[in-house]
């Protein structure tokens, strides 16, 4: 079966038992990534799609690499459903 | 590069060291690594596996103080470069929070410099730029200099005691007593020239990064006047003298792999890992110091209490066992944790900006420079081993166009 | 490599579309399973995250449905959300779902995960008022109960949830009791000593915390609305919102008729994510992964292991789906270094290796007083965990001693540390059980007869 793929979406998800909290991300995409006291990170997983080029160099500059970036097309589990 | 007699630590250093190998070193980090942690002969122990590298970054029985007695020159004050938690932990704390908010929001005005340094070259006809005298050095020292609140015209003054001082950082035992001595000098002349600046500050203070380390809201209070001198030097030696290689390192990479630099013309959003791949193929630090406070059981072999230790960041960088084809720039590698920035408590606090100014200027050159080609390759390096990187970078090229498409 | 012969075809089943489900299923094609994939999920919402429910979600920075889960690459799968698993037909290779429709399976993976252990209804479990936090439902309801403006929120159980719903309270400037049975917060987890630098945490951002303390009851009014706890010091203390937090339960209730070796401490697994029946023996086609799987860990032997901590659900979820794809000559073990964390007041807070199996523990790096430090573990001299608390930049250097075996205590001669390292007695409660489920909220050394952890009035 043939589908659209979905308007595109941001979507992120943070290992957080690998992150250091070397605070790139934040500096990178300050709207989308925060620290909550000096070391705990917070981050939006699904921010506003105008973010993406921030949301980008974040994951990039990530010294532990532990920013995962959405690589699925295909439509949500949500939307595939009625389908079955 | 096949040898039937391994080379020994200490040969493969020397080798190295060579200012003759300066333009490819690489292929004796990989004969290094065969070895990954491994004794020199002064007693020194060269680690050039990833994972090694990695695991002493983090380790609690490392130190960031080199313990070289033998230095002289040795200055009586510490940067946080090479000094432990908790007196790291707090200069650090108050670099950073002045530091970071001036950084952060700063890609426009980064781009407006590109821009102008670009401009003044711009021709409808065939021509010749050195990346390295016309961009990769005047962007850097152009924004710290803002940063820092120096005085434009004072900027050579600056840039010459950066150059001198860089020198002194590279392995004791390959500079003459002559250089010892001019070293000596020049930070003399950088102490002289800050004390000036420092008392400028606290009768006008401004709003740059100086009059904030100065009167430092955080609790332990700002920093005192030796401090502050050692970290002016400390910033003012890394926004001179490290992103300068990063930028050209870049552009020789862009211009040895043309059909990655057409994708970057295409593709500006390529920049951000590519910048990250020219950190771990090409870093512009390829080498980081540390001593062992206990023995550390690491590699098959025991670093005994005591030793000096070099992290060859760049022999890491390219471990097959941490990175797939280690040897090939592939600019949007995935998983590119490469060493670059170091790791751990003393990771660069300048890599937002040291990536945000060589994204934009790559990305600039990329658009505004129409069949780039290198005019010596391998181009002259500088004699630096441990800030490594080339001279000048001569490139010619059919036009330099005008900033069609501000980003 | 690609698998070999029958891996690669056939239906393979996922109970369960968490994060270990939907990283199994993404793992599964990775591995070159091109055969028909079916998730199932008892819950309406695509997968999502847990960690930030109890963090950024109640403190507002985040609405559920900026918790969802990226999905890395396409997986061509039939999803079956909002449909409970409810049996499994081993033999007849089938699972049976709430509404009534029937499963068909070649292979299948367990990853139904836990839920929060309730409040029992005799206690006051069933007021309006009474929470507990595990789904994104869940956190949706006790943010709303939270913007309400209680006069007090009662959270009971001093382990990791506790703390973070507590904090998040004291976030929004809300009045908040935790107790806590033992005599710190994170006792079962971290021990006595690290747990009274959690109770400092706690004090000082204004927690009333009563340690050594139970609830008898929760009581409400003749609406059904919770009013009151009755604590087992006798205090009567007006509460109109209680978390309960006292731990997590596995979800095996639908494998109660299989021939599975599932309780309510998990899955019995073996070192290849392959399920056990009761006897001990394998079952063929079936495996387990994520919170609700219960495995030997070759680096602490004896200690069969269930381990609730995100990064042991990616990891296992990948070496299930690699086995479930190669023949057992190919398999995988399943020896990841155990690794959390927590945020709370403020505060970050890392663990690697397993300290619940300490006997001793001892401060390496900073100090106490300022909240920043590193602690090492011990048992019987060797070194098998390390706490980090706003420290996340050495644990590291800690997780390789931890691998390699290291005497206990450590010698690292750290800047920051003292002279000399003198260890103590880590002070866990109840050291009696060789049965571990190192899990975020409940304890690990009760026996498994003594039954919950922490619950209401004997």
């Amino acid at each position: 079966m043939i589908r659209q793929s979905p308007p595109e979406t941001l979507r992120l998800v943070v290992d957080l038992n690998r992150c250091q909290s070397y605070g790139q991300c934040v500096y990178a995409a300050p709207t989308v990534f925060r620290f909550h006291g000096e070391e705990s990170l917070e981050y939006d997983y699904a921010p506003d799609a105008s973010t993406r080029h921030e949301v980008e160099r974040a994951a990039a500059a990530c010294p532990v690499q532990a920013i995962t970036l959405s690589g699925a097309t295909e439509a949500s589990p949500l939307s595939s459903r009625q389908d079955q | 590069m096949t040898t039937t007699t391994p080379c020994s630590a200490t040969d493969l250093f020397t080798h190295v060291l060579r200012h003759g190998n300066r333009a490819d070193p690489y292929p004796y980090f990989a004969q290094m690594r065969q070895q990954p942690v491994a004794r020199m002969d002064d007693g020194t122990w060269l680690v050039s596996g990833y994972h090694e590298i990695a695991q002493l970054l983090h380790d609690p029985r490392i130190s960031a103080d080199r313990l070289n007695p033998q230095d002289a020159a040795r200055p009586a004050a510490r940067s946080l470069l090479v000094q432990d938690p908790p007196n790291h932990d707090q200069l650090r704390r108050l670099v950073t929070q002045e530091f970071i908010p001036r950084i952060m929001g700063m890609r426009d005005h980064i781009h407006a410099v590109v821009t102008q340094l670009l401009d003044a070259h711009t021709t409808p006809q065939p021509g010749q730029l050195d990346v390295v005298a016309e961009l990769a050095y005047p962007l850097p020292v152009t924004v710290i200099c803002e940063l820092l609140g120096v005085p434009r015209e004072d900027e050579p003054v600056f840039g010459s005691l950066a150059r001198r001082l860089t020198r002194g950082l590279d392995p004791v035992d390959t500079q003459t007593d002559e250089e010892i001595h001019e070293l000596q000098q020049a930070r003399t002349e950088l102490v002289q020239y800050l004390e000036v600046l420092i008392q400028q500050r606290h009768t006008a203070p401004g709003d740059d990064l100086l009059s904030g380390l100065m009167f430092s809201q955080d609790p332990s209070g700002g920093m005192g006047p030796v401090d502050l001198r050692v970290t002016l030097g400390l910033l003012l030696i890394a926004g001179h003298e490290t992103t300068v290689n990063l930028i050209a390192n870049g552009t020789l990479a862009l211009l040895r792999n043309p059909e990655v630099l057409a994708r970057l013309r295409n593709d500006p959003a390529l920049a951000t890992p590519l910048v990250e791949e020219v950190l771990r193929y090409d870093p512009p630090v390829q080498m980081s110091g540390r001593s062992t406070l206990a023995d550390i059981d690491i590699a098959g072999t025991t670093i005994p209490k005591g030793a000096r230790v070099r992290l060859v960041l760049a022999a890491g960088s390219r471990d097959a066992k941490r990175f797939p084809d280690p040897d090939r720039f592939v600019p949007d590698r995935p998983d590119n944790a490469h060493l670059g920035f170091g790791g751990g408590l003393h990771y660069c606090i300048g890599a937002t900006l040291a990536r945000a100014e060589a994204q934009i200027a790559l990305t600039a050159l990329a658009r505004r420079l129409d069949s780039p080609r290198l005019v010596a390759d391998p181009p002259p390096y500088r004699e630096n081993t441990i800030l490594r990187g080339p001279e000048h970078l001569m490139v010619s090229f059919d036009r330099l166009t005008p900033d069609v498409q501000a980003n | 490599m690609g698998p070999a012969g029958r891996g690669s075809v056939g239906r393979i089943v996922v109970v369960g579309a968490s994060l270990a489900g939907l990283r199994a299923a993404e793992a599964l094609r990775d591995e070159g399973f091109t055969g028909d994939l079916t998730l199932i999920g008892d819950e309406p919402h695509e997968p999502y995250d847990r960690p930030p429910l109890s963090k950024a979600v109640l403190s507002g920075w985040l609405t559920t449905d900026h918790t969802v889960l990226p999905r890395v690459r396409n997986i061509d799968a039939r999803w079956l959300l909002g449909s409970a698993a409810t049996g499994l037909d081993v033999p007849g290779r089938q699972v049976a779902l709430a509404d009534g429709r029937r499963v068909d399976f070649d292979r299948l993976l367990i990853a139904t995960g836990t839920h929060a252990r309730p409040w029992p209804e005799r206690a006051g479990g069933g007021l309006h008022g009474v929470h507990v936090l595990r789904s994104r439902d869940d956190a949706d309801r006790l943010r709303a109960a939270l913007l309400s403006g209680p006069r007090r929120v009662l959270v009971i159980g001093g382990g990791f949830t506790g703390g973070e719903v507590a904090s998040a309270c004291r976030d929004l400037g809300l009045n908040v009791t935790v107790t806590q049975r033992s005599g710190a917060p994170l006792a079962s987890a971290l021990g006595g000593v690290i747990g009274r630098v959690a109770a400092d945490l706690h004090r000082d951002a204004g927690v009333d915390l009563r340690l050594n303390t139970t609830v008898h009851a929760l009581e409400g009014d003749p609406a059904g609305r919770l009013r009151r706890a009755r604590l087992s010091d006798g205090t009567v203390l007006p509460a109109e919102v209680a978390v309960v937090a006292t731990g997590a339960v596995a979800n095996t209730e639908w494998l109660a008729d299989s021939i599975l070796a599932a309780d309510h401490r998990g899955v019995r697994c073996d070192g290849a994510c392959r399920a056990l029946a009761a006897d001990g023996t394998v079952v063929e086609d079936v495996f387990a992964a994520g919170d609700v799987a219960r495995w030997p860990h070759p680096l602490f032997p004896g200690h069969p292991l269930r381990l609730d901590h995100w990064d042991n659900a990616v990891a296992q979820a990948r070496t299930a789906a690699h086995n479930m794809t190669h023949d057992p000559l190919d398999h995988r073990i399943h020896q990841p270094l155990p690794a959390f964390w927590s945020n709370q007041f403020g505060v970050n807070l890392k663990s690697v290796g397993l300290p619940t199996i300490a006997d001793q523990v001892v401060v390496t790096q900073g100090s106490f007083d300022q909240h920043r430090f590193v602690a090492a573990y011990g048992q019987r001299g060797r070194l098998v965990g390390a706490v980090a608390v706003d420290s996340p930049r050495v644990l590291n250097g800690y997780a390789a001693l931890i691998e390699a075996r290291a005497p206990f205590p450590p010698v690292l001669n750290a800047p920051d540390g003292p002279a000399q390292l003198d260890p103590v007695d880590a002070e866990f409660p109840h050291r009696a059980s060789p049965e571990h489920s190192v899990t975020r909220d409940s304890s690990p050394h009760i026996p498994a007869t003594a039954g919950p952890v922490l619950t209401a009035h004997q």
